[in-house]
């Protein structure tokens, strides 16, 4: 296929493309007197009902939007298919993020946001982690390169670590970071540590420290650094490893 | 349409001279549409200058950055081997925050997050919470949304041109965009008070009303406003210069944006016809009679031509609303969500109750989620809701687009040189608040 930009045959990509005419989905439009709970579901969620049986555990409509809740062992598959399968093609990803509710006894639930832009369609994926498992979820960036920071501000906020990503350090926090996550609800809106201790710490920092080890060793700047720098350097580096 | 081809000759591009010292002349074709037919590829390098690589250190206090974005680069003599960009400078945990405010108190920071489009973002998080109120806002209020919506993007699109074609080295747009751009600004001021951190709607409504005689003069802007467009358009779209400094820069095949996730003009100079207002429209904004402009190289320059129609339509769009603005009230009538009047809540014992409860304990939605997108000036602006059933959401996440877009920056500028960089970060459009948060 030669579709290479700015070749004189390129064809655009238009979104809805693969929408037969006699569709609704052809004519959107815009949302009036959305149910709260019922209402139709995305058609993707039966699809995937019946290619994942019972690792799909629950199917919501909320507000007109589906929910589809799938087990942790089975998520990177059934958005594998959903981004492969032709009748699919959920090529767009919107968004990777976390949910952690007040009551505390309530599972954590990874959330994604899919687009299929040929079909016109939504889905919200989730798994949810219980409580006192290791906070482990699936890496899509294998299926969208646009994962990369969306996976890696989820572990920067709530220390999710998503397994099969190449590069999960922190994005937000610096790397150097020791209070733990922001975004879990045991993490107080002040921060952990005083604001003394913050101010200490701040002023502590040495900005050499501020380029991460494989950054200084473009310049072969690591191995001329005084000992003790290297250590922290280490130290820093990859938090939670 | 015409089909007459125009070339421009581009005297001084990043290719640098010939072997007799003159400056390299290569032709550009650009035709009517504005597609450059001609593409030169990025210069090669010279073999027997690979050698050490060396790191360079760009930002977070550089003005070229746009913010306080700080890049890592890793050069092969001009030449860009690895881009490690860095942001987190400007993070304030606002979605931190919200979980501690009720909905109508997190709108102030949504002005903050992406500052050059505060009223898109007030307007993008009442739609959300009113979503998950289940509330359907009045016909007035729609129109009068896609105004602010349509005005918000005209600024922040000006404001990119502006910066760009400093950063690029051209000042005299800079000065045109910025004097149209605070025409809409006392617009603003005009009806919200305010210019910047507007925090104009509600959950259920706007703030205000419009003021008398206040249509005239949007209807004023918009005669006007075009021809700034095409006094821009003439100065720097045939130029050789801009087009030397931006053709063939960081392109991104449709697959390749659509797999990074791109939103916004990225995605669509890169080919995709996706637009949030087309595919799943809000607003009311399936029946404006408006394109989605596309581009077909994907590159700084297409981007470029992408913003530039997109003025063009907002103003379009801009117009129909002045046609079709209805009567009626502003605000839903429903005291769960909206404060009554002043006067009532005084008077009457029942609007006083109303007041007293939102005030103090704020409306409560039921327990469900939403995730509401909206088409932002950089792109697919989303924000995610989750109730429990408290005046207060349980998660607020916001999907920011000059986040994804940005993640895309080693993929681009990897192979171009050093000063193209600038180049294609300015394409991005970025705004660190919205990234950082």
């Amino acid at each position: 296929m030669s579709n290479d930009p700015g070749s004189p045959t390129f064809t655009p990509v238009v979104a809805g493309s693969a929408i037969a005419s006699g569709d609704a989905a052809a004519s959107p439009a815009s949302r009036v007197n959305v149910a709260h709970r019922g209402g139709e579901a995305n058609q993707s969620a039966d699809a995937l009902k019946q290619t994942f049986g019972a690792a799909v555990r629950r199917v919501d409509v909320v507000w007109g939007e589906t929910t589809v809740y799938i087990e942790l062992a089975r998520v990177h598959d059934a958005i594998k298919w959903l981004h492969d399968d032709a009748s699919q093609r959920y090529d767009y990803l919107s968004d990777v993020t976390a949910v952690e509710f007040r009551d505390l006894e309530q599972p954590i639930e990874v959330v994604w946001h899919l687009r299929s832009l040929p079909y016109r369609r939504f889905i919200r994926i989730k798994a949810q982690i219980e409580k006192g498992q290791k906070l482990e979820a699936p890496s899509v960036w294998d299926i969208y390169r646009g994962a990369d920071w969306l996976e890696r501000e989820c572990y920067d906020m709530f220390g999710i670590r998503f397994v099969g990503h190449p590069d999960l350090r922190r994005l937000l926090m610096w790397e150097q970071y020791k209070e733990g996550y922001p975004l879990r609800k045991d993490f107080p809106a002040r921060g952990r540590f005083s604001r003394s201790e913050q101010l200490r710490q701040a002023l502590a920092a040495n900005p050499e420290a501020r380029y991460s080890k494989d950054e200084l060793s473009i310049a072969d700047a690591f191995e001329d650094l005084p000992e003790d720098m290297k250590r922290r350097l280490r130290s820093g580096e990859r938090v939670g490893e | 349409m015409a089909t007459t081809k125009r070339t421009v000759e581009v005297e001084l591009s990043t290719t640098g001279v010939d072997a007799q010292g003159r400056p390299q002349r290569v032709p550009l074709a650009v035709d009517e549409a504005g597609n450059v037919l001609t593409v030169e590829a990025p210069p090669q390098m010279e073999p027997d200058l690979v050698g050490e690589h060396m790191l360079i250190n760009i930002g977070p206090q550089h003005p070229a950055t746009h913010g306080v974005l700080r890049l890592v680069l890793e050069l092969d003599g001009e030449t860009v081997v690895r881009c490690i960009p860095h942001i987190g400078y400007l993070h304030c945990g606002f979605e931190k925050m919200g979980e501690y405010r009720q909905y109508n108190q997190i709108i102030p920071y949504t002005d903050r997050e992406d500052y050059l489009n505060s009223p898109g973002n007030n307007v993008a998080f009442a739609l959300g919470a009113e979503r998950l109120f289940g509330i359907d806002i009045t016909e007035r209020c729609k129109v009068l949304r896609v105004m602010l919506c349509e005005m918000s993007r005209i600024i922040s699109h000006l404001v990119w041109l502006g910066t760009t074609c400093i950063d690029i080295g051209a000042y005299t747009p800079f000065l045109w965009a910025f004097q149209q751009r605070e025409k809409i600004y006392e617009l603003f001021e005009a009806w919200i008070g305010a210019r910047l951190t507007t925090t104009f709607t509600r959950v259920g409504g706007m703030g205000a009303d419009i003021p008398d005689g206040w249509l005239e003069g949007l209807t004023a802007f918009t005669r006007n406003f075009p021809k700034v467009v095409e006094e821009i358009d003439r100065v720097i779209t045939r130029n050789g210069i801009w087009a030397g400094r931006t053709v063939a820069l960081g392109v991104m095949s449709p697959e390749e944006a659509v797999n990074y996730g791109l939103s916004g003009p990225m995605v669509r100079a890169s080919g995709v016809a996706y637009d949030v207002r087309k595919d799943f429209p809000y607003l009311d904004y399936e029946t404006y009679d408006f394109d989605v402009p596309v581009g077909t190289n994907g590159d700084v320059y297409d981007r470029f031509l992408v913003r530039m129609e997109e003025l063009r339509q907002s103003t379009r769009i801009i117009e129909q609303a002045i046609k079709r603005l209805p009567d009626g009230p502003v605000n839903v009538d429903d005291h769960r969500v909206v404060l009554p009047p002043k006067s009532k809540a005084t008077s009457d014992m029942e609007s006083m109750i109303h007041h007293f409860k939102q005030v103090m304990e704020g409306p409560r939605p039921p327990i469900g989620e939403c995730y509401v997108a909206v088409e932002s000036p950089k792109g697919e602006k989303g924000y995610y809701m989750v109730s429990d059933g408290s005046p207060k959401p349980v998660r607020w996440r916001i999907r920011p687009p000059s986040f994804v877009n940005l993640s895309a920056i080693p993929r681009m500028v990897e192979g171009h040189l050093l000063s193209d960089v600038i180049a294609i970060n300015a394409s991005i459009d970025i705004v660190m608040g919205e990234i950082d948060r």
